[in-house]
Formats: C-alpha cells, structure tokens, sequence
C-alpha cells in the first residue's frame, strides 16, 4: 500500500495527495471488507440448500433463518461500503 | 479517453428543497405513508362477506404475508397482535425503498439515513417498552446476563450483551437498510452514466458508440435485482423487528 502511494504521490502537492490516498484507502476500505462477508454469506446459503434438499418440509423455516443470517453477515460488507463512501467520496 | 465525469454524491442524492426544511425526499416519505394508508382504507372498506377482489385481495395476501412468514416464524401464536405494526413498517419500507426503481423519480427515500434511522430508533424504543412492559425492571438484568453464566465471567458477557443489544442492534438495522440502497442506486447511476457517456462519445469509430447497449444492458439487468433488493431488505427489516420484539417478551431459559 505504502509503495502505490508512493507512485501517486509523484509530482503531487499536500492537498492533492491528502486525496489520492483517501481514494486509494478507500478502495481497500470496501474490497477487503467485502472478503469476510462474501465467504460467510456462501457458506450458509450453500449450507441451506444442503438442509432444505434433506428435508424439503422444513423449507420454509430454513428459509427463515437463511435471510436472517445473511443479514447479519452483510451488515459488515454494509460497513465497509459506509466507510469507503465517508473517506472517497 | 471517454469523459466520464462521476458527479460528487451530493449532486446524485441531494434533491433541490422545495421550502426550507422540506425537500423532495421528505415529498417521497409523505406520499409513501399516505398511498400505504389509502390502499388499505378502501380495501377495508370493501365488504369482507364476498370473495375478495382487486385492492382487497392485495391487502389481505401482504396481511398474510406478514403473519405467515414473519410473525409465526420467529414470534409464534402469541406475536399476532403485533401484525398491524409490522404491516405498516413493512408496507412502508417496501414504497419508500420502491421509488428507486420508479422511472423518472428514481430516488429511493431510504437512501438517505434520515428514514431508516427514524424507523429503526422507533423499533428500539418498541422492543425496549416491549421488554420493560412483560419482565418489568427484570428485563435489564436477564439481558445483559442470559441464564447459566458463571460469576467470574458476568463483566465481560455484561459489556457485550449491553453493546450488542442496545448500541450494534438500532445501529446495524439503520446502516443495513440505508447502506444497501444506497449502493443499489450508486450501482444504477453509474451504469446510466456509462451508457450515456459512450451512446454520445464523439469518436471517428461508431463502434464505441454501438458498445454502450452493453452498460445498458447492464442497467436494465440491475433494475430487475433492485426489485429483489427492495422487497429483500423490507422483509429483512420487518423480521429482525419481529425477532428483537419477541427476543424481549420472553426472558432467556
């Protein structure tokens, strides 16, 4: 990281490199926060299929239980993608 | 070089205020609650002995809805009562959410944190009243110490308990909704603006100009997961609602 600031940093001043660093923080702010969550979410929709193909009667309360997940592991991603906006944009 | 100029995200968000402190957003949330009310109004005006028809039918399938896969999958028989206020939370949502896919309008009201955090302060204080009216000055201490956890331990799992249910709940609920609209629309403006930018690029080749049907292409594909996306985070609203209510008329066994 410190080595692409130093390319961006050629030939810029204060104010203008003060911003190329928060875009560039910015970038890696989203992109890594969305590694956690994107593996999570799979893993318990994929083990959802796994129940609901078991047991097709209890689908329904998978199925629950299924978005109540996601939400929660997405809300990380969510995070993330508030702080890129708050140090991009 | 295409030109493409992303514009700042006050000038994709912020619409101009039609008075003082009463912008178009504000407009939105209005018309939202007041088509919402109406729809059910003259459903339940209609007369309930005859097979149900047109606006009634609408009305009773998204009552349904909710008792069926929100209420009765986390609160039971017992959180029926509370179908009113949930079905106004969620039919709220659903049309705030929904005029981010609205031709023209095109602005979803909950991508602004001003709709979300109003409504999910309103479930905090429901869900706190909810627990302080059923285990009265107990619900404190079976929250923030759950049965069965060792004396030496009670700090810790106090502090976390207390973080997690009073602080991360309303916080999480209000950045989930707003957060993924936000995204969806940042996601739409993005790809209009490409398209735009390449069906105008003045270049001696019309193949870049033919090339912008893809972005398009894009775009309307996008559309069609926002529709999934409203609904989605309306529904994941409604239920987590239902879950910390019915969390909090039953102390922890």
């Amino acid at each position: 990281m410190e080595a692409i600031s130093h390319v961006v940093a050629a030939g810029l001043t204060g104010d203008e490199q003060k911003k190329a660093n928060a875009a560039i923080g910015a970038g890696f702010a989203y992109g890594i926060a969305a590694i956690g969550p994107g593996i999570g979410i799979g893993y318990i929709v994929g083990k959802s299929v796994e129940a609901m193909a078991r047991q097709p009667e209890a689908a329904g309360m998978v199925r629950t239980t299924m978005f109540l997940g996601i939400a929660f592991t997405e809300a990380l991603a969510l995070i993330g993608f508030v702080v890129f906006i708050l140090i991009g944009l | 070089m295409l030109g493409l100029e992303f514009p700042p995200i006050n000038e994709i968000l912020r619409w101009q205020d039609l008075t003082n402190s009463f912008n178009k957003i504000s407009l939105i949330a209005v018309a939202a609650a007041i088509i919402g009310s109406l729809v059910f109004l003259l459903a339940g005006s209609k007369d309930a002995a005859v097979a149900p028809t047109g606006i009634r039918n609408l009305a009773e399938t998204s009552v349904e809805f909710i008792e069926d896969s929100v209420i009765m999958q986390t609160m039971g028989k017992e959180g029926l009562p509370w179908t009113p206020f949930l079905l106004s939370l969620f039919i709220f949502i659903l049309l705030c959410n929904s005029t981010g896919i609205v031709p023209i309008i095109q602005m979803p009201a909950t991508a602004r944190i001003a709709i979300p955090l109003f409504l999910s302060l309103l479930v905090w204080i429901v869900f706190i009243g909810t627990g302080l009216k059923h285990q009265k000055i107990r619900y404190f201490t079976n929250l923030l110490w759950p049965p069965g956890v060792p004396v030496a331990l009670k700090p810790l799992v106090g502090l976390i308990e207390f973080f997690s249910t009073i602080i991360v709940r309303p916080l999480s609920l209000t950045v989930r909704l707003f957060a993924n609209m936000l995204a969806g629309h940042i996601l739409l403006v993005t790809f209009a603006l490409l398209s735009e930018a390449m069906f105008e690029a003045k270049t001696h080749v019309p193949l870049l100009n033919i090339g912008g049907i893809l972005p398009f292409f894009m775009l309307v594909f996008l559309t069609a997961f926002e529709v999934l996306v409203v609904f989605l985070q309306a529904y994941i609203f409604t239920i987590l609602t239902a879950v910390y209510i019915g969390s909090s008329t039953h102390a922890e066994h």
